[in-house]
């Protein structure tokens, strides 16, 4: 596919094709450069101090790159699709480099001189000190224990605590605006009544020396692209430089005027974001429509700017994204997260601040960049308001329906909701969104962090084990007594509710030593600077400096959970049809030698997302346990725990670590993703799936994630284009928070027709009528994939 | 007035059946018996017994359960005696892994107006509705308009999908309770009309000329059968007949194939086995000609 050349402009095409075919390879310079200046400062200066002459360092020390025939500049790494690593976070080990540079999926290239210094001047120096290490070191033996078996996943043990998104103020302000900012603080600071004082002043100056540094990396790319204008030949290209190097000396030192400073500048920040510590990089420009339509106004009207060369601009700063592949990962980290992207998710469209309508000029020429990129980074998604115009939805309903997975939909009603049961202001959850997969934030305001994945269909298999994980024995969670002796449903239920409850303790529990020692031990004093109110209170980003602070767990699998609940209420305790013995047996077996039974459970079950309260009622009494458990905690730094429903990878790995279940499910198979149903089950069609879904109280999360699949010939025509439009408003005036549509393509109905019962619910249309790919003779299916493979382009 | 009736699907999101997103409703039970059928479980007005070869894990459990002797396991699957079964659908209660299904299912016009309204707030985004189809719903013309009479109280836009294969005075009914009549016009020709379908036209035609003629809403549909009604002749005269009854617009609804595998399910014999679906460049070529006969092609669906 990347052969295709994308592109406004020849130059953006080669930038993209760069892009798209360079490997990723792992860089050693940022390890080197971090690990010089913790042994020059260590002990010598206060923590956020050391944190900010690290980043200094950097900015002073690494490679500076510029590409040919780019108009933006700035790599994390020293060159394209280069990954830095964190030793300082995550210290790979002689082996993890080997397991990275050869593993099948998501690998790396990693040279001999990489794995030297490594040898020799990383792992000497970091082994044990790097916060995975603490973190491990510090975790009580029933965590490890829990974390091993799968349980839970942990965000912070080789990534650094992120999830937040720039707001508008860098539009508004320099670094050395902020400086002042900064200054003014360390003026107002009372040393004799305040007792944090002191360490309010260490933070602030550390936050000054990181402003500095920004600005001095940004002039040494200015330095670079003179010295390139020099010697460059075109009279074209050269003035190119010459202007890169005026962008670069006025931002990010000032305020941008011009729509090139503001995506420039914006990019610094981003650079010092993602330098400065791994963090899961879900951070990004945000409402970047209503960011730049300012610039782009005022300069369309003065003259100096024309549509295509503002999609040239867009474009360049697409590819910038695409350019940083996230940092490796390893262990449980990459299971949970199995993929090169992070998480960089642009906002279009939603409400501006007053609560009008903020579909803008921009917002459909992005959707126009969307479309011609076709990159896996950045991420993109459409905030939908009832105030916004149809013709929206339709315009990005044009890309969506391409099939390659973008932009995604958000319901920004639900979205402002969530934010305001959670403490916000109305402005600022106006100026929010969703960023990462799906999960709410204040935008600029926020530090909401995700901690981690939990399996909740894993407590169920423990419940009904008397607390023990059948896969090695071990007594993980609480002996609620054998199922055999629960008299009724509820029975169960409460005991599945007494281990939900002593996982969750166990996670928690585990969280608040992790946050503790990065609000001591790892400061981020350049974000600190780019999220309010961390300069006003004088506090770290990773300290509850940050205006609002949440933390959330993710529930996974809960169609997996739903359907095996529903299966026990109905076969055992409603209709007899089933004894616990019987059932035990068959999930202990794997349904070795009891098929039957395990169709039965399967085709005489009802099932979550066709719209049938039996099911549905399950999942909203699982929902509510969750969140009823976890909603409202305390966090470490002063924040607020809360729930959200999404899976990235990881509904695979939890469904690795699982037997066979009683929703009829293999052991070891995939669970259900995000709140979606279990892959092959839902009957009734997509209106009866967003009815399902709807049961789910969406405002008391911080996101939920539905997928809904197609074959592209059921979304095409006009009439495709307007039903798109109206399941998502329906699903929206439900208060669904998000919705994607999965446009499958012929290699997915070819998988469909070898695997036909993990494919029961896919629906395809020919010619004036739809029906599912399964009741089709393979002689037809194979017509529609022949027809699929030369309609889908 | 019958408060039950037979159906045999429930089809939501549902495009093209008239506006917006619908759920389709399938009555069953038609009087013609069309061989390009591709819903022959809609045809009769008794159950029927579907077996899928595929499906079956071979468990007996049907085998057993089938008092009168009916059923055999084979390596191809459910084996069905259809002379001996008496569709009691034991078989189908017993079967673990759906490879006996029933094709009807009674319900009462609460029931179903229940189930249908579970899509309501999509109907309310969408404009769409309910559509009533089949099989024919004028073979239950009672329960028909009393299921039609309860949605319209509940303000469900309402169509009926017809044959047009029914007694003047109970279409003339169930008519004033829908706000779309979607009207099939197969053939004109009386003697392949009678050939192929099963039943004279003079009925279809002579109630759609009395529908127009009252000033009902109705949209014509013709589902074009390539080697059947896809030749000049046949559409010249679909196209006078309409125009002479003053109809200019056309819906098409291509050949499709889909349903054939229902037939072997059903142990029932497809006809036109060696049918093919018409390519674009052919429906565009039926459009041109309808165009030349002075009807406008409205959609193609």
């Amino acid at each position: 596919m990347s052969t295709a050349r994308r592109g406004i402009s020849e130059r953006v095409q080669k930038l993209r094709e760069q892009s798209e075919n360079t490997e990723p390879s792992i860089s050693i310079q940022r390890a080197a450069l971090v690990t010089e200046a913790y042994r020059k400062y260590v002990g010598s200066v206060s923590v956020p101090m050391l944190r900010a002459l690290t980043f200094k360092k950097i900015n002073e020390n690494k490679v500076i790159c510029i590409n040919e025939g780019e108009l933006l500049v700035g790599e994390r790494g020293p060159a394209p699709q280069t990954a830095p690593t964190y030793p300082e976070l995550c210290c790979h080990t002689l082996d993890d480099l080997d397991v990275i540079s050869q593993r099948e999926k998501i690998s790396f290239t990693v040279s001999d001189d990489v794995k030297a210094v490594q040898e020799q001047e990383i792992i000497p120096y970091w082994q044990g000190r790097s916060m995975r290490d603490k973190i491990f070191e510090q975790m009580t033996g029933q965590w490890h224990d829990c974390y091993q078996a799968g349980l839970f996943t942990e965000f912070m043990e080789q990534r650094a605590p992120g999830h937040t998104v720039a707001g508008d103020k860098i539009y508004r302000l320099g670094m050395l605006d902020l400086k002042e900012e900064i200054a003014a603080e360390l003026n107002g600071l009372d040393y004799r009544s305040d007792a944090d004082a002191e360490n309010k002043g260490e933070q602030l100056k550390a936050m000054a020396v990181c402003a500095e540094a920004l600005i001095t990396f940004a002039r040494r790319h200015a330095q670079k692209a003179r010295e390139l204008a020099s010697i460059e030949s075109s009279p074209g290209r050269k003035a190119e430089l010459q202007q890169i190097a005026a962008v670069c000396e006025r931002v990010p030192a000032h305020a941008p005027r011009t729509m090139w400073e503001a995506l420039q500048y914006y990019w610094f920040v981003h650079l010092g974001v993602i330098t400065e510590l791994n963090t899961w990089d879900a951070f990004c420009p945000g409402r970047l429509d209503q960011h730049l339509e300012p610039f782009y106004r005022e300069e369309i009207k003065a003259g100096t700017m024309t549509r295509e060369k503002a999609k040239e601009l867009l474009e360049c700063f697409w590819i910038k994204f695409n350019n940083q592949p996230a940092p490796p990962k390893v262990g449980i980290t990459l299971k949970e997260s199995g993929t090169y992207t992070d998480f960089a998710n642009i906002n279009l469209g939603g409400l501006k601040p007053d609560g009008t309508d903020g579909v803008n000029e921009l917002t459909y020429l992005l959707l126009e960049v969307i479309d011609e990129m076709r990159l896996l980074q950045p991420s993109t998604n459409i905030q939908v308001s009832k105030k916004n115009p149809d013709q929206f939805i339709k315009k990005a309903g044009e890309v969506i329906r391409k099939g390659w997975g973008q932009p995604s939909v958000f319901n920004v009603e639900a979205v402002i909701q969530e934010l305001l049961i959670q403490g916000k202001t109305l402005p600022d959850a106006r100026c929010g969104g969703t960023s990462g997969c799906v999960e709410t934030g204040a935008f600029g305001k926020e530090s909401y962090i995700l901690t981690g994945y939990f399996n909740l269909t894993k407590v169920l298999e423990i419940t009904l084990n008397r607390g023990r994980d059948p896969q090695n024995g071990k007594l993980l969670g609480i002996d609620t007594g054998d199922p055999r002796s629960f008299e009724s449903f509820d029975q169960l239920m409460d005991a599945f509710e007494k281990n939900l409850h002593h996982f969750i303790d166990i996670k928690i529990a585990g969280n608040q030593v992790i946050e503790k020692l990065y609000a001591e031990q790892m400061p981020a004093p350049f974000l600190s600077l780019v999220i309010d109110d961390c300069i006003k209170n004088g506090r770290d980003y990773n300290n509850g400096g940050a205006r609002y602070n949440t933390n959330y767990i993710q529930g996974v699998g809960i169609g997996s959970i739903t359907d095996s609940l529903t299966a026990l209420k109905l076969h055992i305790y409603d209709q007899n049809k089933f004894s616990w013995d019987e059932l035990l047996a068959a999930l202990h077996s794997d349904f070795g030698g009891r098929e039957q039974i395990r169709q039965f459970l399967i085709h005489k079950t009802p099932h979550y997302g066709n719209d049938d309260d039996y099911a549905d009622s399950i999942m909203q009494d699982v929902f509510r346990r969750f969140h009823r458990l976890v909603d409202g905690r305390k966090t470490f730094r002063g924040g607020t725990y809360r729930i959200n429903m999404l899976p990235t990878t990881c509904h695979v790995y939890f469904g690795s670590v699982i037997g066979a279940t009683p929703d009829g499910r293999a052991a070891g198979s995939p669970l259900s993703e995000g709140i979606s149903p279990v892959q092959g089950v839902d009957l009734n069609g997509p209106t009866a799936v967003i009815k399902s879904a709807a049961k789910m109280d969406h405002l008391l999360t911080g996101g939920t994630l539905l997928n809904l699949k197609f074959s592209p010939q059921v979304l095409s025509g006009e009439k495709g284009l307007e039903s798109l439009v109206h399941l998502v408003r329906s699903y929206f005036r439900l208060d669904g928070h998000h919705i994607q549509f999965n446009v499958v393509d012929a290699e997915t109905l070819k998988k469909a027709q070898q695997n036909p019962e993990a494919y029961r619910s896919l629906i395809v249309r020919v010619a004036g009528y739809s029906d599912y790919f399964n009741n089709l003779s393979e002689q037809l299916q194979n017509e529609i994939i022949t027809r699929t493979a030369h309609s889908s382009t | 007035m019958s408060d039950r009736g037979l159906i045999f699907n429930i089809q939501r999101f549902s495009l093209h059946d008239g506006p917006g997103i619908r759920t389709v409703v399938f009555f069953k039970g038609c009087p013609l018996h069309c061989q390009w059928c591709q819903n022959p479980e809609g045809i009769g007005v008794n159950r029927n017994l579907f077996r899928y070869r595929d499906r079956c894990i071979g468990c007996m459990a049907c085998q057993d359960a089938c008092s009168g002797g009916a059923i055999s396991i084979t390596d191809s699957g459910p084996l069905i005696d259809r002379a001996k079964c008496r569709l009691c659908l034991e078989c189908v209660t017993v079967c673990p892994a759906g490879a006996l299904e029933a094709a009807g299912r009674e319900v009462s016009v609460s029931e179903l107006a229940e189930e249908v309204l579970k899509d309501r707030i999509i109907f309310e985004e969408s404009g769409g509705g309910v559509t009533i189809s089949g099989g024919e719903p004028l073979l239950q013309p009672a329960f028909l308009v009393a299921l039609l009479k309860t949605l319209k109280e509940q303000g469900i836009h309402t169509a009926i999908e017809t044959s047009g294969c029914a007694p003047c005075q109970a279409l003339e009914e169930a008519v004033l309770w829908a706000d779309l009549i979607l009207y099939d016009l197969k053939l004109v020709d009386a003697g392949k009309s009678s050939y192929y379908t099963g039943g004279t036209n003079a009925l279809i035609l002579g109630n759609l000329k009395a529908l127009v003629g009252k000033g009902r809403r109705i949209r014509v549909r013709m589902p074009l059968i390539p080697t059947i009604n896809d030749d000049r002749d046949s559409l010249q005269q679909a196209a006078f007949f309409l125009r002479e009854i003053g109809i200019d617009e056309l819906e098409l609804i291509p050949y499709h194939n889909l349903g054939t595998a229902k037939y072997t399910g059903l142990d029932l014999e497809y006809k036109l086995p060696n049918l093919r679906e018409l390519s674009p460049g052919q429906i565009a070529a039926v459009k041109s000609t309808l165009n030349e006969y002075g009807i406008t092609v409205k959609s193609e669906v």
